[in-house]
């Protein structure tokens, strides 16, 4: 089990090879699945996550409680019009953070990267970079492999969950992966990669988790577009040769200590933040709760009861 | 804490704790019944309390008390799927204290005569905690085959279930052995590396000392 980034970074040292290579290993000892196994299942998993980000950047269909729909697509046509001022690497990586969170809130089928309500982050950045640098699909699958072993240290020294600790725990980390791999698929060296994840989630410290109506829509949505954004800055930071004074693995042990403070109001319970203002509260209030299968005496009775005990909002 | 937990689940939205991981707690009380219930009464304690129903948790968890998988695009439809197929199903807030995780579920579900209860936390991306089984006190994760026996406390009752798995090739992961009171009833909880085959199952079954047997299948990587 991979604990520090430091650890990893000796690793690759002591074997003279890359982070991705490091990781692979580990899973082959820990899985006792060949190598080829865990690599063809990785390039499953890649060709899910491009299928949700092409399936969010061409419909406009609304989310299951019509608050979101139809914005990464009227973000891609933005983007590649003249007033838009981001470039066309920045541009795509906002449009395809936005398109996996639709697809996700229509309860599509995406892969949690590490979780569902981040999941449009790590797509985003990689296939990004393949349209525009290049990459092939296994290199894709070795930027997989180099943000799973930043999150599994991530999840053994913090968490990734908002309930635990908070957005920064999901985005945070998601970025803090997404950094990491497009650092390495850029040749940036192990000490790089270890400054991209620490650039980065020191930009996502201290971000609370809340949803309004509980729902991973708002502002989970634009809140992984900050995160994706911020994972470009951060690997370009390392990949330029900027330090980050304090170690990835201190950056993520903060991380995980601001989330433990948090109060439970700012941990996906839907009763701090943007979810307790005035417009969010009333947003609760006017979602349609009614969806696919959700016509449905089960439902029924379960909104009845939530609503009479105060958990739910009328409407 | 495989790389499929990090680049994973492949699942339908909209939450990896809310959606997945309550699927995987509804598969796993799903497992310790032995069929797809008949009545299911599930306690919401905390952010599942408040949350549920616009993270789709509701339709998640009896899409695992179903059996459907974390990316069945049935999912949605599950809650009609479950009237139809007579399991009744009804949620109901809960304080379980400020100990518990702020998304744990508690199962009590029952078919016929058979009822069972399962407590376990959702911890983030969509891994599962259990940490109580017919109100007792466990520490699994559903990464592992599991194997809980009831049996009388008398000498030798773990040795011989360990030599009866070492003989079909199965490692023991983690093996957990407890009781209440010296020669009353004792419980143990064996995680494996590998599947335990019917037939081994059903052998220890017939050992004189076994009270009962339940096997829960790994629903994580």
């Amino acid at each position: 089990m991979l604990t520090s980034i430091a650890e990893i970074i000796d690793r690759t040292q002591a074997n003279g090879v890359p982070i991705w290579r490091v990781v692979l290993t580990e899973e082959v000892e820990d899985t006792e699945q060949p190598e080829a196994a865990i690599l063809e299942r990785l390039a499953e998993r890649l060709a899910t996550m491009r299928s949700a980000v092409e399936r969010g950047l061409s419909s406009d269909a609304p989310s299951v409680s019509g608050l979101l729909g139809g914005g990464a697509r009227r973000f891609e046509s933005w983007r590649q019009g003249e007033a838009s001022v981001v470039g066309p690497f920045v541009g795509r990586v906002i449009a395809r953070a936005q398109a996996t969170m639709e697809v996700n809130a229509r309860m599509g089928t995406i892969v949690a990267t590490p979780t569902a309500g981040s999941s449009g982050i790590l797509p985003a950045v990689l296939f990004t970079a393949s349209d525009e640098l290049g990459f092939s699909e296994d290199e894709l699958v070795r930027g997989l492999l180099t943000a799973a072993g930043v999150g599994q240290v991530i999840v053994a020294r913090a968490s990734v969950s908002g309930a635990a600790g908070g957005c920064q725990a999901e985005t945070g980390s998601a970025a803090a992966m997404a950094a990491a791999a497009l650092t390495e698929l850029r040749g940036g060296n192990p000490e790089s990669v270890s400054h991209s994840v620490a650039f980065t989630l020191q930009g996502m410290l201290g971000l609370v988790c809340d949803p309004v109506a509980g729902l991973v829509e708002v502002p989970c949505l634009t809140r992984n577009v900050s995160g994706a954004v911020q994972a470009v800055a951060g690997s370009e930071l390392a990949l330029a040769g900027l330090h980050f004074p304090i170690p990835a693995d201190e950056v993520i042990d903060v991380m995980g200590e601001i989330g433990d403070q948090l109060d439970e109001r700012y941990r996906e319970t839907a009763r701090g933040g943007l979810a307790a203002t005035p417009t969010g509260q009333r947003l609760a209030g006017s979602v349609r709760w009614e969806g696919p299968g959700f016509e449905n005496t089960n439902a029924a009775r379960a909104r009845d009861l939530a609503r009479a005990a105060g958990l739910a909002p009328d409407g | 804490m495989s790389v499929f937990d990090i680049i994973g689940p492949r699942m339908v939205g909209p939450s990896s704790s809310h959606t997945a991981g309550a699927l995987r707690l509804g598969l796993l009380t799903r497992a310790l019944l032995g069929c797809t219930p008949e009545r299911a009464t599930i306690g919401l304690h905390g952010s599942f309390a408040t949350t549920y129903q616009g993270h789709g948790t509701d339709r998640a968890v009896v899409a695992g008390l179903l059996g459907m998988a974390p990316d069945d695009p049935g999912i949605p439809d599950s809650l009609a799927v479950a009237d139809r197929q007579g399991l009744e199903v009804v949620f109901e807030p809960i304080d379980l204290g400020a100990a518990a995780h702020l998304n744990t579920l508690r199962f009590d579900v029952a078919a016929g005569e058979e009822s069972v209860s399962l407590v376990g936390a959702s911890v983030g991306g969509g891994a599962v905690e259990v940490s109580h089984v017919n109100d007792h006190a466990v520490d699994l994760s559903g990464r592992f085959d599991t194997l809980l026996i009831q049996a009388r406390d008398v000498p030798g009752t773990t040795a011989t279930i360990t030599q009866r798995l070492a003989a079909t090739g199965i490692n023991i992961a983690f093996l957990e052995v407890g009781r209440e009171k010296r020669g009353r009833e004792a419980t143990m909880i064996i995680q494996t590396d590998h599947a335990i085959p019917d037939s081994v199952v059903d052998e220890i079954e017939d050992y004189e000392w076994v009270i009962s047997t339940r096997r829960l299948s790994k629903v994580t990587d």
